[in-house]
């Protein structure tokens, strides 16, 4: 199946982004088809022979023009088809976020991830955080909001699984959201070159069922009742 | 750069002459063009961080604008001589157009020796390129302008010396001047848009 | 109408050919300069390969390679490929030895300038070697040189080397504004009688919109290149967060001429697949005018395009959209030019010489890196598919075509006016056959990786288990890439056997209406014995009722009345 020559998706967002890329891919791939086709045959067909002539066409009349100018017309409607869909799925993953039931700070650097969950207080910089390495545990169907920092070059944060990739900058705090569909582990990937080991910058993302997550909530924050778990809603 | 400029020979059909500026101005003119990038670059750039930050109040009071004030009409003045030199060149007054290249020469000098002085005190007071952003963007653009004006007064005391030996007169080398003429006013430009930039804002 | 400084040929062996003023003699330098620096960046990418699919083994004739060497090699690769291969082959080397020939000039306009060009390319390009031998390397953040990794040494361990990169490629800027200065106003001042404007053969058009997309999207680069120099030597801190800059910044410079550049290198390799097509298709180009237009219009779009390289780079999310759209729309203009490329083939007298096949495959393999760019331009499908394969692929199928097999074409076409001399076709056709197949057979092995998500820059992919599936295309991808190289012999053998041992050349051996034709291979110091003129548009090919099939732009027109003698 053609879906398979991508990652599995378990995004919530996934499809969306995989649609526009399967909309382009139809559109595109008619075309270079056609056009591709079109060269090759004339390639063949239209060789040197004994007593034919090449046909002058100089393409200066607007009858002539008009066999490149209206493919070029249909490319330009389609061209901002492919726009019209791509904006509203842009708009849901990069624009304003869901409310969150998970804040996490990803933490890149050179060269591993670490993430810092607030703990029950819901507030960085406490005593109650609890910092991961490596690992980002979130629980499944829940939207989880990151706020990506870097300590030391530009890093990006990609999940293939998840369809999401957002750069890390120096700096600056960019967040952003995903909610996972299924349970499972899904690798990290920096995908922006941060120096020699940025080939082994690897983590995964690990999604839980909600009693997989209460559990591991509870090692992590061994004082807690269920009642105060972080996985509440919570901003 | 130079170009020899024949006008219709034997084989040129008349007719054919070129109605194109001659080449040398052409030149100057994509060089300026290419260099009005360099510097607006730096100006963009300039701008939109100094806007998203704050506007680096602390920092940029600490310029003289008096003797930016200074500066500016000192320049303006000496576009105001390169014409005038550009001028005599035209109506072939020959010591008049040395004179006001001299002019232009000396008012650059001074340009420059203004700019030490401000730099010279700033640098004593402790603000160097790396004591902020806003220095670092002062340094660098007005440090490139003057790389640039020195390049002016460097071309143009060449046109002066050329001017009084009297080699700038034959051939086609006057048009010379008109192409030092179109660069210093350019620099002259860059320097009414760094002023307000970095001294008055 | 000007006339170059008309001079005699000097003599002596230094002013003749080494600091020859004469545009022939420097397009030959420059040729020698990008074909010897194509042996350095081809030989990178032999290196990046191997380690690729065997990143246990050392790689034979080389060694061991370690992180940072490969993010070195990397580096090195992009950095000479763009700007010491691909900008002097197709600019330096044909836009230099055609433009005069093409508008019947004796030379370019500033013939010193001309030869200064070139020695500073060629200083750029030491300087570029030297940096591969000093303490800590060559850089090693990518041709892109983000910062901070390329702005603060302890991120690389790479100190003096990003310094001399810095400077190489400033030369190297220099070089190519010095040498657009001339092509742009040879090109509008010095054009032989008749020769307008609407009958300027098409590959000068694209050389001179190259020439001026390049010195107006050169000046922030430059403005951004003294930036970081400061901050690595006056500890400014532009581009350095924990020095009040912004890394951003950077990105925004560097792809304001980032993406105009490849449009410099992509324009001049059209103009070449343009001016063989008609020659061998027996056929005027379809659509000159409609082709040119869309040139200047690719090329005005392509100043607001820059930011579809930042789509996830952290900037606003809001500036995504209207640069989904101006990137989506500047595939309108090339599919105008592509779809006449196509026209202009459409019906002809095909003749598929080595020229030509390197042309039609030019175009062909062109088309794959024009389609998959809509993938990218679109930021939302970018989201995935930015810094992986995908991306790799995609800009080598755009960037090789055009120079490569844009460029190898205009090499065997012109390789007789150049030289004097023909090369040979049968070696010529195995070239071909091998750098189409093998070409194809790296890049679409890793287009299917990138669909998978596998991030680019990446010295081996053992460390996740995602990419373990992958491994297999980058096998297939490094065993082509040896017979890609490999595939290069052919042409080493025939280009330079050809220098001593080709057939002599006549002066027209294509039959091609081009100026350039009219005068001796090679042509004589002052390129035409007498000043050419011109009465015609440069593809007149097979015109109906014309007694052959090809009318030189130089043929005078024919008078329709019957000329009778005048009684005294």
């Amino acid at each position: 199946m053609l879906q398979d020559l991508l990652p599995t998706d378990v995004s919530t967002f996934g499809g969306d982004i995989d649609h526009v890329f399967w909309l382009i891919f139809w559109i595109v791939g008619i075309w270079f088809v056609a056009a591709e086709g079109v060269l090759f045959y004339s390639i063949i067909r239209h060789r040197k022979r004994e007593g034919a002539t090449a046909m002058y066409l100089p393409g200066d009349t607007p009858r002539q023009l008009a066999w490149v100018l209206i493919p070029a017309l249909v490319v330009l409607c389609l061209d901002l088809g492919i726009d019209r869909a791509g904006a509203s799925a842009w708009e849901r993953v990069k624009g304003t976020p869901p409310a969150g039931d998970v804040v996490v700070r990803i933490n890149a650097k050179q060269f591993n991830w670490n993430f810092t969950y607030p703990g029950p207080d819901g507030k960085f910089g406490t005593a109650d955080d609890v910092t991961t390495e490596n690992d980002l545990h979130v629980p499944v169907g829940k939207v989880v909001r990151f706020e990506l920092q870097s300590e030391d070059v530009i890093h990006s944060f990609f999940v293939p699984n998840l369809r999401l990739k957002q750069d890390v900058v120096p700096g600056r705090t960019i967040s952003g959201w995903f909610e996972a569909t299924t349970t499972g582990t899904y690798e990290i990937a920096c995908s922006e070159l941060c120096g020699f080991g940025h080939y082994s910058m690897h983590g995964n993302v690990i999604v839980q069922t909600p009693a997989e997550y209460a559990g591991w909530v509870r090692d992590k924050w061994p004082s807690q009742t269920a009642a105060n778990s972080p996985a509440a809603k919570r901003n | 750069m130079s170009t020899a400029v024949q006008t219709a020979s034997a084989e040129v059909p008349v007719g054919y002459e070129s109605v194109a500026p001659p080449s040398g101005k052409l030149g100057v003119w994509w060089f300026l063009a290419s260099e009005i990038m360099v510097f607006g670059g730096f100006i963009g750039s300039y701008v939109l961080l100094r806007v998203a930050h704050g506007g680096w109040p602390d920092q940029a009071s600490h310029v003289n604008w008096r003797l930016g004030a200074i500066n500016t009409l000192v320049l303006v003045t000496s576009s105001l001589t390169m014409i005038l030199a550009l001028n005599a060149v035209r109506i072939e007054r020959r010591e008049r157009a040395a004179r006001f290249l001299l002019l232009t020469v000396l008012l650059g000098f001074t340009f420059l020796g203004v700019k030490s002085i401000e730099y010279t005190r700033e640098l004593s007071e402790g603000f160097t390129p790396s004591s902020g952003m806003f220095w670092s963007f002062y340094y660098i653009m007005t440090g490139l302008h003057g790389v640039h004006v020195l390049g002016g007064i460097v071309l143009n005391a060449i046109l002066y010396i050329a001017a009084v030996r009297g080699t700038l007169w034959s051939g086609n080398r006057r048009a010379r001047v008109e192409f030092a003429g179109l660069y210093w006013h350019f620099v002259d430009v860059v320097w009414i848009f760094l002023f307000p930039l970095l001294y008055l804002a | 109408m000007e006339v170059a400084t008309s001079h005699t040929q000097p003599t002596g062996f230094i002013r003749r050919y080494l600091f020859s003023t004469d545009h022939k003699v420097i397009a030959k330098q420059y040729l020698s300069l990008s074909l010897a620096m194509a042996l350095v960046g081809g030989f990178t990418s032999y290196l990046i390969r191997w380690q690729l699919a065997w990143p246990e083994t050392n790689i034979p004739g080389w060694g061991p390679i370690g992180p940072d060497d490969y993010n070195a090699i990397i580096t090195m690769h992009g950095t000479v490929m763009v700007f010491f291969v691909a900008m002097p082959f197709l600019l330096g080397a044909f836009g230099n030895f055609l433009i005069p020939l093409m508008i019947g000039a004796n030379d370019m306009a500033f013939p010193r300038l001309n030869m200064i060009s070139f020695w500073t390319l060629f200083t750029a390009s030491v300087v570029l070697t030297s940096s591969m031998f000093v303490p800590g390397g060559a850089a090693a953040a990518g041709w892109t040189s983000y910062a901070p990794l390329s702005d603060n040494p302890i991120y690389t361990g790479v100190n003096r080397g990003q310094n001399l990169w810095i400077l190489a490629v400033a030369l190297e800027f220099g070089s190519f504004l010095m040498g657009g200065i001339n092509f742009l106003t040879t090109t509008l001042n010095m054009r032989a009688p008749g020769m307008s404007l609407s009958r300027l053969p098409i590959l000068v058009w694209m050389e001179i919109t190259a020439a001026v997309v390049f010195l107006l999207s050169v000046g922030p680069l430059i403005a951004g290149a003294l930036m970081l120099l400061m901050d690595r030597t006056l500890g400014t801190g532009f581009f350095r967060p924990d020095r009040g800059g912004d890394p951003l910044l950077w990105e925004h410079l560097f792809w304001f001429f980032g993406h105009p550049e490849v449009y410099v290198v992509a324009l001049p390799g059209f103009g070449m697949m343009l001016e063989i097509i008609p020659v061998f298709a027996r056929k005027p180009i379809f659509g000159y005018r409609t082709i040119i237009w869309s040139t200047i219009a690719a090329g005005l779009l392509s100043f607001i395009v820059w930011a579809h390289h930042m789509f996830v780079s952290g900037m606003d999310p809001r500036l995504a959209t209207p640069f989904s759209v101006t990137t989506i729309l500047i595939s309108v203009p090339f599919a105008i030019i592509v779809f006449a490329m196509i026209a202009s083939v459409w019906r002809g007298a095909i003749v598929l010489s080595t020229a030509m096949l390197f042309a039609l495959g030019g175009l062909a393999t062109f088309l794959v890196g024009g389609v998959t760019g809509i993938f990218l331009g679109s930021a939302t499908t970018d989201i995935f598919l930015h810094g992986t394969y995908f991306v790799v692929a995609h800009f080598h199928y755009t960037l090789f075509p055009v120079t490569f097999f844009g460029g190898f074409a205009g090499l065997y076409y012109w390789f007789p006016k150049m030289f004097g001399r023909m090369m040979n076709e049968a070696l010529g056709k195995i070239h071909f056959l091998f750098t189409f197949v093998c070409f194809n057979a790296v890049f679409i092995p890793l287009f299917l990786a990138g669909l998978k998500g596998n991030p680019r820059r990446l010295y081996e992919m053992s460390s996740y288990d995602f990419l373990k599936p992958v491994q297999q295309f980058h096998v297939i991808a490094t065993i082509a890439t040896i017979g890609l190289l490999v595939g290069q012999l052919p042409l080493v053998v025939n280009f330079v056997y050809s220098l001593v041992r080709g057939k002599t050349a006549t002066a027209n051996p294509w039959q091609a209406n081009t100026l350039e034709w009219t005068t001796a291979s090679p042509p004589p110091h002052e390129n035409f014995r007498k000043m050419p003129m011109v009465y015609r548009a440069p593809y007149e090919y097979s015109v109906p009722g014309a007694p052959s099939d090809w009318i030189p732009q130089t043929e005078p027109p024919q008078p329709i009345y019957p000329v009778t003698a005048v009684a005294d």
